[in-house]
C-alpha cells in the first residue's frame, strides 16, 4: 500500500474505487519482512550471477565492480542466493534489529 | 404517445430493453423468468435489437459478463429469479461496489427446498444488502416504465449503480395486460447515452476491482453506502421526468386511499393490487385504512415512509418472506427499523402470507386487518404471525 491510501478519506475515494493512476509493487518495502540477511565474501566471487537468476524477489543486481548483491529494501531474506551460490560467497546473517 | 397493446408482461418487458436499446444482454434462463430471455434472444437474432447475446452457462456467468460489458460502458441487461439470483448472490456485491450500472429485472420467486417456482419474496429479502438499487413494481406497465427509468437511474453519473427492478413471478411474467409501450424516439428522448466516466480502454488504462486492504476498505465502504442513499435524489428527478414524458408517475411510497387512515396496510408487489381491492370493501364499512406500497425498497425512503404513516396509529406489514429464527418478516422489521426512534410513531404488526405462490384474496388482506387491530388493542400475537397457513 502508498503512503496515499493511508492518507485517503471515503470522499477521495474514486468511482468504483478504480484506480487511475497505476501502482507498483516496487513501492512495496519488502525488505521488511525479512530476519535474515544476505553476507558477502567477494573473495570468492566468479560473477557468475546464479544468485540473480534465483532470486524469487528479482532484487539481486551489480555494483560497480560487477558483483551481484541483493538490494536490501526488496530482499526478504529467503537464503536462495546463498543456498545456490556454487563457490560459497553468501551466507545468510540473522537481523539485529 | 406509444401504442396500447394487450401482452405479456415478460414480453413487454423485453421490448423494454429493446427500446432502450440494451448493448450486451448475458442471461441463463430459469423460470419463471424465462419468456423475458428467450424474447430477447429473438429480438437479437432476428436483428431488431442491435446487441450481443451471451448464452452464457450459469447466472453467475451471467452477472460476471454484464460486469465485463458494463466496464467497458456499454448498456447491459440481464433477469433472473429464485435460485438463479441465489446463484449470482457474490457477483451482486461486485456490481456494485465496482459501481457498475447493470440493469436486472428479478422474477421474484420462492427459494428451495422444496423446489418451488412460484412467487414469493424469499428471493429479493436475500439480496436486501447487495448495494443495488432495488425497484419494486405491481403489474406490467409498472415493470416497462420502470425498467426504462432503471438505465437512466443506473447510469446517471451521479448514481453509477446496478439497478433491480422487481416483479412478482407468474402474477407478472405470465400475465398478458394491457400495456403501453412507449414510442422509440420519445425513448431515445428519454434515456441519455451512457457515458461510464472511467470504461476499460487501452488508450486510458485503469485498475478496476483492485485489492483492498483494512487501510481502505472502510473509507471506500462509507462512500459505497453514501451513493446509494443520495442516488435516492436521482431516482426521484427520474420518476418526476419519466412522469412529465409519459404521463404515469412513481414515488418511494406509493398512497391508495392512505390520507387520514388511522390504519394502513403495507405491501410490495403484485399483491398490492388485491390489497387495494380489501381496501375498497373495508372503506365502504366506514373502516379508516388505506394502503401504502413500498416502490423503492433500497435506498429505504426513511422519509418518505415516515411522512405517509404520521396520522395512522397502525400498520398492519405484509410480507411474502420470512427471516427465518429472526423478527418474522423481513419488510416488517425493516419498517420497524425505520420507526423505532421517532417520538410519535404507530403500533407496527406484520404478517407472513403468500409463500411459494400461495394466493392472497381479498378476505385475506381483510382478516389481516383484522387480526392486527385485534393484536394491537389487546396485546398478544406471536412473532411469527402467519396468514393462510394451516394449522
Amino acid at each position: 500500500m502508498s503512503t496515499s491510501d493511508e492518507e485517503l478519506t471515503w470522499r477521495e475515494i474514486e468511482v468504483g474505487a478504480i484506480f487511475t493512476v497505476p501502482g507498483t509493487t516496487a513501492d512495496y518495502q519488502t525488505g521488511d519482512w525479512r530476519s535474515q540477511a544476505p553476507s558477502y565474501n567477494f573473495d570468492r566471487c566468479i560473477k557468475c550471477g546464479i544468485c540473480q537468476l534465483y532470486c524469487p524477489e528479482g532484487c539481486v543486481g551489480q555494483d560497480e565492480d560487477g558483483y551481484f548483491i541483493a538490494d536490501l529494501y526488496w530482499c526478504k531474506g529467503c537464503g536462495i542466493c546463498a543456498r545456490e551460490c556454487p563457490t560459497g560467497v553468501i551466507t545468510m546473517v540473522e537481523e539485529t534489529e | 404517445m406509444g401504442r396500447k397493446v394487450g401482452i405479456e408482461v415478460s414480453i413487454a418487458i423485453s421490448e423494454a430493453v429493446k427500446l432502450a436499446n440494451a448493448d450486451v444482454v448475458a442471461a441463463y434462463p430459469i423460470t419463471p423468468q424465462t419468456h423475458i430471455v428467450e424474447h430477447l434472444a429473438e429480438l437479437v437474432a432476428s436483428g431488431e435489437l442491435d446487441a450481443e447475446y451471451i448464452p452464457v452457462e450459469s447466472e453467475h456467468s451471467a452477472m460476471s459478463a454484464c460486469l465485463g460489458a458494463a466496464a467497458t460502458g456499454a448498456r447491459a441487461f440481464t433477469a433472473t429469479a429464485g435460485q438463479g439470483l441465489e446463484l449470482m448472490h457474490e457477483v451482486l456485491y461486485v456490481a456494485s461496489s465496482m459501481q457498475l450500472p447493470v440493469v436486472m429485472v428479478v422474477a421474484n420467486r420462492a427459494l428451495s427446498a422444496p423446489i418451488n417456482v412460484w412467487g414469493d419474496h424469499s428471493d429479493m429479502m436475500a439480496v436486501r444488502d447487495t448495494g443495488w438499487v432495488q425497484i419494486v413494481v405491481e403489474n406490467g406497465q409498472e415493470a416497462v416504465d420502470n425498467v426504462l427509468c432503471a438505465f437512466c437511474i443506473g447510469e446517471d453519473k451521479r448514481v453509477l449503480l446496478p439497478v433491480m427492478v422487481h416483479i412478482d413471478g407468474f402474477h407478472l411474467t405470465h400475465v398478458v395486460e394491457p400495456i403501453v409501450l412507449p414510442d422509440q424516439a420519445d425513448v431515445d428522448d428519454f434515456i441519455p447515452p451512457n457515458e461510464y466516466p472511467l470504461p476499460l480502454d487501452p488508450a486510458r488504462p485503469v485498475t478496476m476491482g483492485s485489492f483492498g486492504p483494512p487501510v481502505i476498505y472502510p473509507e471506500i465502504k462509507k462512500r459505497q453506502d453514501v451513493v446509494l442513499r443520495e442516488s435516492k435524489e436521482v431516482i426521484l428527478e427520474n420518476w418526476q421526468r419519466f412522469g412529465e414524458a409519459f404521463g404515469r408517475y412513481y414515488h418511494p411510497v406509493e398512497q391508495y386511499r392512505a390520507e387520514g387512515a388511522k390504519t394502513l396496510l403495507m405491501t410490495m408487489g403484485s399483491t398490492s393490487e388485491t390489497a387495494m381491492d380489501a381496501v375498497d370493501r373495508m372503506r365502504d364499512q366506514g373502516m379508516s385504512v388505506g394502503l401504502l406500497k413500498l416502490r423503492l425498497w433500497r435506498p429505504f425512503p426513511f422519509e418518505e415512509l415516515l411522512q405517509a404513516v404520521r396520522d395512522a396509529d397502525l400498520l398492519v406489514v405484509v410480507d411474502r418472506a420470512i427471516s427465518f429464527g429472526g423478527p418474522a418478516g423481513p419488510f416488517c422489521s425493516e419498517v420497524k427499523a425505520a420507526l423505532y426512534n421517532q417520538d410519535k410513531k404507530p403500533k407496527v404488526m406484520g404478517f407472513v402470507a403468500g409463500l411459494g405462490g400461495r394466493d392472497i384474496p381479498v378476505g385475506g388482506f381483510e382478516a389481516m386487518v383484522h387480526r392486527g387491530m385485534e393484536i394491537a388493542e389487546k396485546g398478544g400475537g406471536e412473532i411469527l404471525e402467519t396468514y393462510g397457513v394451516r394449522e
